[in-house]
């Protein structure tokens, strides 16, 4: 990193031409690295149009991404600087390669998962494209740093994910999920962009650092009142991104009706992908003491509650493991919020950000590994709800132990991570004062073991049905499910590796 | 390094059973279970712990303190460390798993790989939960035993064994919350006086007078006090204490027999343990304030759980019943606050899991071979089962209390120290206790005389034959131990008596232990009460 040019602020940045020297591409090579890889892909489907060589393509997928997981990884670790890139547009940090590791990491599981998944279907190569190019807008979304930017990157997340939600495309239930996550999209994105032209209104920039400092500098008392509304606005479109009340109603749908892969992969990277956009808007271009007129934290603390509460008991009455999966995917977005919700006065305010990046990333993969299983259970047509997954631990006993980590360690047991992650969550909103979120953390996570532990006693303790038969053992799938439980357990111990980076990029915002 | 060892000789091995094929899974999982036992010995022979682990002053064996992680000032330290009362908990732990994995190989016949595998990870849980300082490695260890007994309960259990998982499941997990709102209660009154959650730190800080702030408008005194009730409270659950034991009998008729035996032998020890490292170490004065209250649970446990293991026909609701009573004893042992209290109460949790694992393993061995537990089912079994029906006979007279056996010595102290313990009325309260014995006596002899004595019929359509040899090694080794603590209890007593020796300081109004009078009196009605 000694190379890149270490830009502190935007002033200097506007008096240099754009870097295109290796200095400036350097920073943000995991973006490329999969752009690139995007890119193969579509030269190989121009090649070979009707090719369903599945192994090549998933096999491209994967070592993209994981070439980008260990890229980022080693720049995460070696400690990144901040630099700034196209005149300030792109910020790469720590907070942008944290969330960038989750993506790729994400992306990299849910290919290799996909392997057997899309098995034979037609249009391999445009979902993986689609796949590979919706984790390039995340990664631009973690670095985004002005709101034209964060726009783009936006859309360029979303438009993938609605061709991928209804990727099966006689399936009923997919086109069906793919047109009211597009339908809701579409409506939450233009109320995104009118947010943004307000704030513009308002302050007069798009740029985050500018905005910021236009609002510490006091603007005209007359247009106090747009930029509420403006950011308001902004908030709604992250609420969408990231699946929380009032914007979630898409979610439960498009999880399920959507091929479990692409399940796995729009809660976990996509749901992260709106929590950094929401870290990053909130905290550089509204800073809270330069926008008293806007009082955004009290607006997630009441956004946290209700999204974990309301998505913690739609949970507990679902019949279907992939919709109570979606719904409980809704009540971590409602723990996750408590890190922009407990940012008060009182609080250590880079720990409880940090704290909900830590959740964020242990919640990548204990997520992605239980949609996996779910496409695993899916991929050996053995149906959907919590009945039909009776006595499969007797056929497949490592997948199950695999989904019951997931399942525990998403409950806060210490089987993973999540433990960990529930647990500095907790020590923020109590520190933060904010006990109502605290005793909401605690009572729904209790309430969640309950449907959790239903799965886990299906799997385990009830009786297989007479006809339960399982077709081989994918190996692509299994490999992802094992890499993630793996992962999540040894979050829990090894979890040291990533809580300083966390902090760091936490600092880096305020 | 010990510590590590122990626990990654039991997760290893555990991963290695779980996933290799049935037909290895008993046999190695045995083999692998003895490596704790030899390195627990080990560490058991070359002990050097001095004093409390919480306490000042003290030395602990085998520690280890290392960063876990820190984020920004919070920092999480893996520590963990013996002394007197932890290390032979370990001992426990270790030489229980191994018999019950023995004790498996008759009645587990299916998924054998995954049960096997899920012993070696609740006894490396185990050891976590004894061996752990830091309350938040204790509380990953603590949360981690549900998990293995859930699934041990509920897969391979009787036939209401769903019903009896989850009510398991969910009572002890609702009172690990409760615990823990009352541990971080006790932490935030402390503010900025500790800046870790290691036990050791957190004693230290709570003894400065002052020390604990007040919460959220609560007084400082109404802080600890909340707290120490919230805390006791969860712990109860684990202990189990009358009200709150009904999900014990289900759990224990429904569990296969082996893990009954970790049930009552390792897991009720995790609450007593607990109690007596957190609400009494941590704050003493609150305990000694509302001594009367606590021992009136203490009372009402060792006298209803003995009238409803009187009521039973089951003979394993019978033991499961006499479990609660038992674990009277020990919060008895504890609110005495006396050297000879808590480390009787230390002993009484050692002895009584050696006995009641030895119960459990006489009642799982009948089992096998008439396929009943009912009281009215079977009688003159000793004629068919000699080896069984001794171990049952000497098993209930452990129980009893009978000189030379480990019950004797551990209610002895109990008594002793709580017939000297300061709050009112203490030697009327252990009188009361003391009946509880007399009880015990009743209900034993009289499940002993219907069911091993006398002509013999089984209403069941089985064979009765004499047990498998290793089935009968097991109860052996038991009894060999029970009479070995029974005669020389020093060799376990002395290791809890330097441990719990700094607790008894830790209150200004102490009393004298019982004269040589009181103990002759105390020894005479204890007498009395045996053979009554």
């Amino acid at each position: 990193m000694s190379v890149a040019t270490t830009i502190t602020t935007p002033a200097a940045v506007s008096n240099q031409p754009l870097q295109l020297g290796l200095g400036g591409y350097e920073a943000i090579a995991p973006t490329i690295i999969l752009g690139l890889t995007a890119l193969a892909l579509f030269t190989i489907d121009s090649i070979a149009p009707e090719s369903r060589n599945n192994t090549l393509l998933s096999g491209v997928t994967v070592v993209g991404s994981l070439i980008a997981v260990v890229v980022t990884g080693w720049q995460l670790l070696t400690g990144a600087g901040s630099v700034e890139l196209f005149s300030g547009q792109l910020v790469v940090d720590g907070m942008s390669l944290f969330f960038t590791f989750i993506f790729t990491s994400v992306t990299a599981l849910v290919a290799l998962a996909s392997h057997e998944y899309v098995g034979d279907r037609a249009y391999q190569a445009e979902y993986y494209v689609l796949v590979v190019l919706a984790a390039t807008g995340m990664t631009l979304i973690a670095s985004a740093n002005s709101l034209a930017t964060a726009f783009v990157s936006l859309e360029l997340t979303s438009l993938p994910s609605y061709a991928l939600v209804a990727y099966l495309k006689d399936n009923r239930g997919s086109v069906e999920a793919g047109l009211k996550y597009f339908l809701i999209g579409s409506l939450s994105s233009a109320v995104f962009v009118y947010g943004i032209s307000l704030v513009y209104a308002a302050t007069g920039s798009l740029l985050f650092t500018e905005v910021a400092a236009t609002l510490s500098a006091g603007i005209d008392g007359s247009l106090t009142g747009v930029l509420g509304i403006g950011v308001v606005m902004i908030l709604g479109g992250v609420a969408f991104k990231t699946a929380s009340i009032p914007f979630h109603f898409w979610a439960p749908e498009a999880y399920e009706g959507a091929p479990a892969p692409i399940s796995a992969f729009l809660s976990s990277a996509s749901k992260a992908a709106g929590f950094v956009l929401a870290f990053r808007v909130f905290l550089t271009a509204f800073p809270i003491d330069a926008i008293a007129g806007v009082d955004w934290v009290l607006a997630f603390q009441i956004l946290a509650l209700v999204t974990m509460t309301l998505g913690n008991f739609a949970a507990a009455t679902q019949e279907t493991v992939k919709r109570m999966l979606a719904y409980s995917s809704i009540g971590h977005a409602g723990y996750a919020l408590i890190a922009l919700g407990a940012l008060t006065g009182a609080a250590n305010q880079p720990f409880v950000l940090s704290a909900g990046m830590i959740h964020l990333l242990v919640y990548g993969f204990m997520n992605t590994g239980a949609f996996l299983f779910v496409a695993l259970a899916e991929h050996w047509g053995i149906g959907r709800t919590f009945e039909d997954y009776n006595g499969l631990a007797s056929k497949a006993p490592v997948a199950c132990a695999a989904m019951s980590i997931f399942l525990f360690s998403l409950a806060g047991l210490p089987t993973g991570g999540g433990f960990l992650s529930k647990y500095f969550l907790l020590i923020g909103a109590v520190e933060a004062q904010t006990y109502v979120l605290a005793a909401g953390l605690i009572i729904n996570s209790a309430l969640s073991l309950y449907f959790y532990s239903r799965v886990v006693k299906a799997m385990w303790i009830e009786e297989p049905a007479g006809d339960l038969s399982i077709e081989g053992y994918p190996t692509g799938l299994y490999a992802a499910i094992v890499t993630a439980a793996v992962v999540t357990l040894l979050l829990l111990p090894a979890l040291a590796i990533f809580s300083d980076p966390a902090l760091t990029a936490g600092s880096g915002l305020f | 390094m010990m510590i590590e060892l122990l626990l990654g000789v039991c997760l290893v091995g555990g991963l290695a059973v779980f996933l290799l094929p049935d037909r290895y899974s008993a046999r190695l999982s045995f083999g692998i279970s003895l490596l704790p036992i030899l390195a627990s010995s080990y560490m058991y022979a070359t002990f050097d712990g001095v004093g409390n682990a919480l306490l000042e002053g003290s030395t602990l064996a085998f520690e280890t303190r290392v960063n876990w992680l820190s984020v920004g000032p919070y920092e999480l330290f893996y520590h963990v460390g013996l002394d007197g009362v932890s290390m032979p908990l370990i001992v426990l732990t270790t030489i229980l798993t191994t018999l019950a994995i023995l004790s498996a190989w008759t009645p587990i016949d299916e998924r054998k790989s995954q049960f096997y595998g899920l012993m070696l990870l609740m006894e490396a849980s185990l050891i976590g939960v004894f061996a752990a300082l830091d309350f938040f490695v204790w509380f990953v260890f603590w949360e981690a035993v549900l998990i293995p007994m859930y699934f041990l309960i509920g897969v391979w259990g009787g036939p209401r064994r769903k019903y009896a998982a989850i009510k398991f499941f969910v009572y002890t997990n609702v009172a690990s919350l409760v615990m823990f709102v009352g541990f971080f209660l006790l932490v935030f009154g402390l503010g900025d006086s500790v800046q870790s959650l290691g036990l050791p730190a957190i004693a230290g800080a709570l003894s400065a007078p002052g020390a604990v702030g007040s919460v959220g408008g609560l007084s400082p005194n109404a802080v600890k006090t909340a707290a120490f009730f919230l805390m006791f409270a969860g712990f109860a659950v684990k202990v189990p204490v009358v009200p709150v034991h009904t999900w014990l009998p289900d759990a224990h008729v429904e569990a296969p027999t082996p893990v009954s035996v970790i049930l009552a032998g390792v897991l009720l020890k995790m609450g007593t343990y607990a109690l007596l490292r957190f609400n009494f170490t941590l704050l003493p004065e609150i305990a000694q304030q509302y001594a009367l209250v606590l021992v009136a649970f203490a009372i009402v446990s060792v006298i209803y759980g003995a009238l409803l293991a009187l009521a039973q026909q089951d003979l394993k609701r019978i033991v499961a019943y006499s479990s609660v009573s038992s674990m009277g004893y020990v919060i008895l042992g504890l609110v005495a606050f006396t050297l000879y209290g808590l480390g009787g109460a230390t002993f009484q949790m050692i002895s009584h899991g050696l006995i009641s694992g030895l119960l459990f393993l006489c009642v799982g061995v009948v089992y096998n071979t008439t396929h009943t537990r009912m009281v009215g089912d079977m009688s003159g079994l000793a004629e068919r089962m000699p080896i069984t029906a001794g171990a049952i006979v000497a098993g209930s007279f452990a129980y009893m209390g009978l000189p030379l056996m480990s019950g004797f010595v551990a209610e002895f102290l109990v008594f002793s120290g709580s017939f000297a313990a300061d709050f009112a009325y203490a030697p009327v309260f252990t009188a009361v206790a003391m009946f509880g014995i007399v009880i015990v006596a009743g209900y034993y002899l009289f499940a002993m005389q219907r069911t091993l004595f006398g002509e013999f019929s089984v209403s069941t359509d089985y064979e009765i034959t004499r047990a498998a040899v290793h089935d009968v090694v097991p109860l052996v080794v038991l009894i060999v131990l029970i009479i070995a603590l029974g005669s020389a209890p020093e060799i376990v007593f002395g290791m809890i008596e330097d441990a719990v020796r700094p607790m008894t300081e830790l209150t200004t109004t102490q009393q004298a232990d019982a004269g040589p009078a009181g103990m002759l009196g105390l020894g005479v009605s204890l007498l009395g009460g045996v053979l009554l």
